[in-house]
């Protein structure tokens, strides 16, 4: 187990790198002069090359990479002319844009793409795995052309589309929920379900097809399993069958699947959180690649693949756990 | 299962005539028999027709994608349209676009050449660099498929999104926006393919016919050529009809960001993305490029799903729900013996031809 996550981890490391290096070759070959960007339109030559002396940007690109590698263990230092403004360890640069420390950024951005993350995981858990239990143990020409139907559609609609027909019918339309603007769970809880709740439907529809499916197969499986026979042989009721035996060998791939699908989710939602105006992750990743933020871009990036990689790891440990017959290698 | 009733009540009649069918027409007749997907295809027929006749179809109308209709906008309300339906008329059949007063049936049958052009174009560009570098890596030796199937894996396994994201925002504007596009999704989403090929390779490499045409003396090249491509098409094919809508909706979704297609060019993805502003007060604009992009994205899966079954019948629908799907269940429970992590992790235990939904359903937008 242990050898399986330090294998694992220097894997992400690997990647993470990579991931880093290749953003930054790209960025520093785009034409645009971060300089400019930190300065402003009212800067003169003069001052643009003072910048440019400060942020480092006249060394080279290797150097600068590197740079932001010891940053992230050590920290940094920057100068802003006339005093030092500490950036602690995990020290993944300043905005060109505003000056601002990205980890600072992103430790703002987090909750939003949290907030949304969890709660379309909620939902989606409960209509798909609901649906899917459903279908598996009602088996008729209903409940199967029913639950085709939403799998069909759920592949076939991404999610603005969804998510832009729930506004349409549920705040233009009918008027039942207001335009959506994120408000922090710590200020008003009621207001941030009320106003994310859309969010989290366009994004749980979606993906509550896929679950659903996987939950009805899976279900059938492990009740066509000779140990679910044996127990029906011994007189044991149907229903504490499925509730007390079943549902826990069918239920281990839905939460494998679960836990990779939340990284994706916290690797931000970008459709979503532009859509519905949410202040996470994702907009601003928008947001910083349209102004060429680099420092900003890749820092974001960063955390979400950072995101990614760990779920993966969990679900591979959730799956073992839950399942003595895989092996951690 | 209709579709095998009916081959076999065909392979009745068939059994008559002297020849057997060949696999084209076999495919056809399969396909054929499936309504679902027959309707698809007319679907994606009917599309491609409006794409290609959209400057016939503007000029009966009589309009153009980028004239200003001043007029037909209400300025007082910030520029929505007057008339019902956003201002349909005889003169603009659907309506017009807010603020600008563009003609949305012009703007929309014009998007859909963008929309097909950039999805078709990124499919052509995966099959072909998924094919080549499948075939490298299969035939090639150890060093080779290693370093090949390594990148691969990056490719598969990284966030195309973010990526497709900063490459779109580095290249400068003059480029020629709809190609970058098709540019950026064909060289980003070609993983899943040669992956496909590669273990498809790797099988038939072993298989006595395969064998047999390298003891003839022919080389690798011919051996992949002459037998190996045409025992690819099959699976190939599968995949990329299933490629194709969600190279559709990567566009769209890039385009909905701001960062695809940008106006004045208009592409279903970018009406949608100048829609959602609109939404609150023009509800016509916005279900216009939702209902068209739901439509053609569902009959373009519909339609992949058909081609599946139709080159492959040993394995049911995949968006079928009934007992035919036991069989993939166990494959995703991984009920059998012992399964690698990794394996379960990316949710396909074997590399087997038949499942490329795994991969499949990773579009580039795809949240």
């Amino acid at each position: 187990m242990t050898r399986f996550l330090l294998r694992r981890l220097f894997q992400a490391a690997v990647v993470l790198v990579v991931l880093a290096a290749v953003l930054y070759a790209c960025f520093y070959l785009a034409p645009g002069d971060a300089a400019r960007l930190a300065c402003g339109p009212k800067c003169n030559t003069a001052q643009i090359t003072q910048i440019r002396g400060q942020m480092g940007l006249d060394d080279p690109v290797y150097v600068q990479f590197w740079h932001f590698l010891s940053g992230i263990v050590a920290g940094h230092d920057y100068s802003t002319g006339t005093d030092v403004l500490h950036c602690p360890a995990p020290c993944l640069g300043q905005s060109y844009r505003t000056g601002e420390l990205v980890t600072t950024m992103i430790g703002q951005k987090l909750p939003a793409t949290a907030s949304l993350a969890f709660g379309a995981m909620v939902l989606w858990l409960v209509i798909g795995v609901g649906t899917g239990l459903l279908s598996a143990l009602r088996r008729g020409t209903v409940t199967e052309r029913l639950l085709t139907g939403f799998t069909l559609v759920g592949t076939a609609t991404p999610v603005f589309i969804t998510g832009i027909l729930l506004l349409l019918v549920f705040c233009s339309w009918l008027q039942w929920l207001p335009y959506p603007s994120y408000v922090p769970l710590t200020e008003d809880p009621q207001q941030w379900a009320w106003n994310l709740l859309l969010a989290w439907l366009a994004l749980a529809l979606v993906e509550a097809a896929k679950y659903a499916r996987l939950t009805r197969s899976s279900m059938l499986e492990t009740l066509a399993e000779d140990h679910i026979r044996t127990f029906r042989a011994y007189g044991v009721g149907e229903r504490a069958i499925v509730v007390r035996h079943a549902l826990r060998g069918a239920l281990t791939p839905v939460i494998a699947l679960s836990a990779l699908d939340l990284g994706t989710m916290f690797g931000g939602a970008l459709l979503t959180e532009t859509l519905f105006n949410i202040p996470g992750l994702g907009q601003q990743l928008v947001q910083s690649v349209q102004i060429k933020d680099v420092p900003v871009v890749v820092g974001i990036v960063l955390v979400m693949g950072l995101a990614v990689v760990v779920a993966n790891a969990v679900a591979d440990v959730l799956y073992a756990v839950a399942d003595r017959r895989v092996v951690l290698a | 299962m209709t579709v095998e009733a009916l081959s076999a009540a065909e392979g009745g009649t068939d059994a008559v005539a002297s020849a057997p069918p060949s696999g084209a027409r076999q495919v056809w007749r399969r396909l054929r028999g499936q309504r679902a997907a027959l309707a698809g295809g007319a679907v994606i027929a009917l599309f491609v027709l409006v794409a290609v006749a959209a400057p016939l179809l503007a000029a009966i109308e009589g309009q153009d994608t980028t004239s200003y209709h001043a007029g037909l906008v209400d300025s007082a309300s910030g520029g929505v349209p007057l008339g019902t339906f956003g201002g349909v008329s005889g003169s603009h059949w659907l309506g017009v676009e807010p603020g600008t007063g563009r003609d949305l049936f012009a703007r929309l049958v014009y998007g859909s050449r963008i929309s097909l052009i950039v999805a078709f174009g990124a499919t052509v560009l995966q099959v072909l660099l998924g094919v080549l570098l499948g075939l490298a890596a299969g035939l090639g030796n150890r060093f080779l498929d290693g370093l090949l199937s390594r990148i691969t894996d990056v490719f598969v396994t990284m966030p195309a999104l973010i990526f497709a994201i900063a490459l779109l925002a580095v290249v400068p504007d003059g480029f020629p926006r709809p190609v970058l596009l098709m540019l950026v999704l064909g060289l980003l989403a070609w993983g899943g393919i040669a992956k496909i090929v590669r273990a498809q390779v790797l099988t038939l490499k072993s298989l006595d016919y395969v064998a047999a045409s390298r003891l003839g003396g022919s080389g690798p090249w011919r051996t992949a050529r002459r037998e190996l491509l045409p025992a690819l098409v099959a699976p190939v094919v599968t995949y990329a009809a299933i490629l194709l809508p969600s190279n559709i909706v990567s566009e769209a979704g890039l385009s909905f960001l701001g960062i695809g297609v940008t106006p004045p060019t208009p592409s279903w993805g970018q009406m949608l993305s100048s829609a959602s502003t609109w939404y609150q007060a023009d509800s016509a604009y916005v279900l216009l490029p939702a209902v068209l992009l739901f439509v053609t994205v569902l009959a373009f899966t519909v339609f992949a799903d058909g081609v599946r079954t139709a080159l492959d019948p040993r394995v049911a629908s995949r968006l079928r729900v009934g007992t035919g799907r036991r069989k993939q269940a166990k494959a995703d429970a991984g009920s059998s013996g012992t399964v690698s992590p990794e394996a379960v992790a990316s949710g396909k235990v074997s590399p087997d031809v038949a499942e490329p939904e795994t991969a499949s359903r990773k579009a580039v937008t795809g949240e």
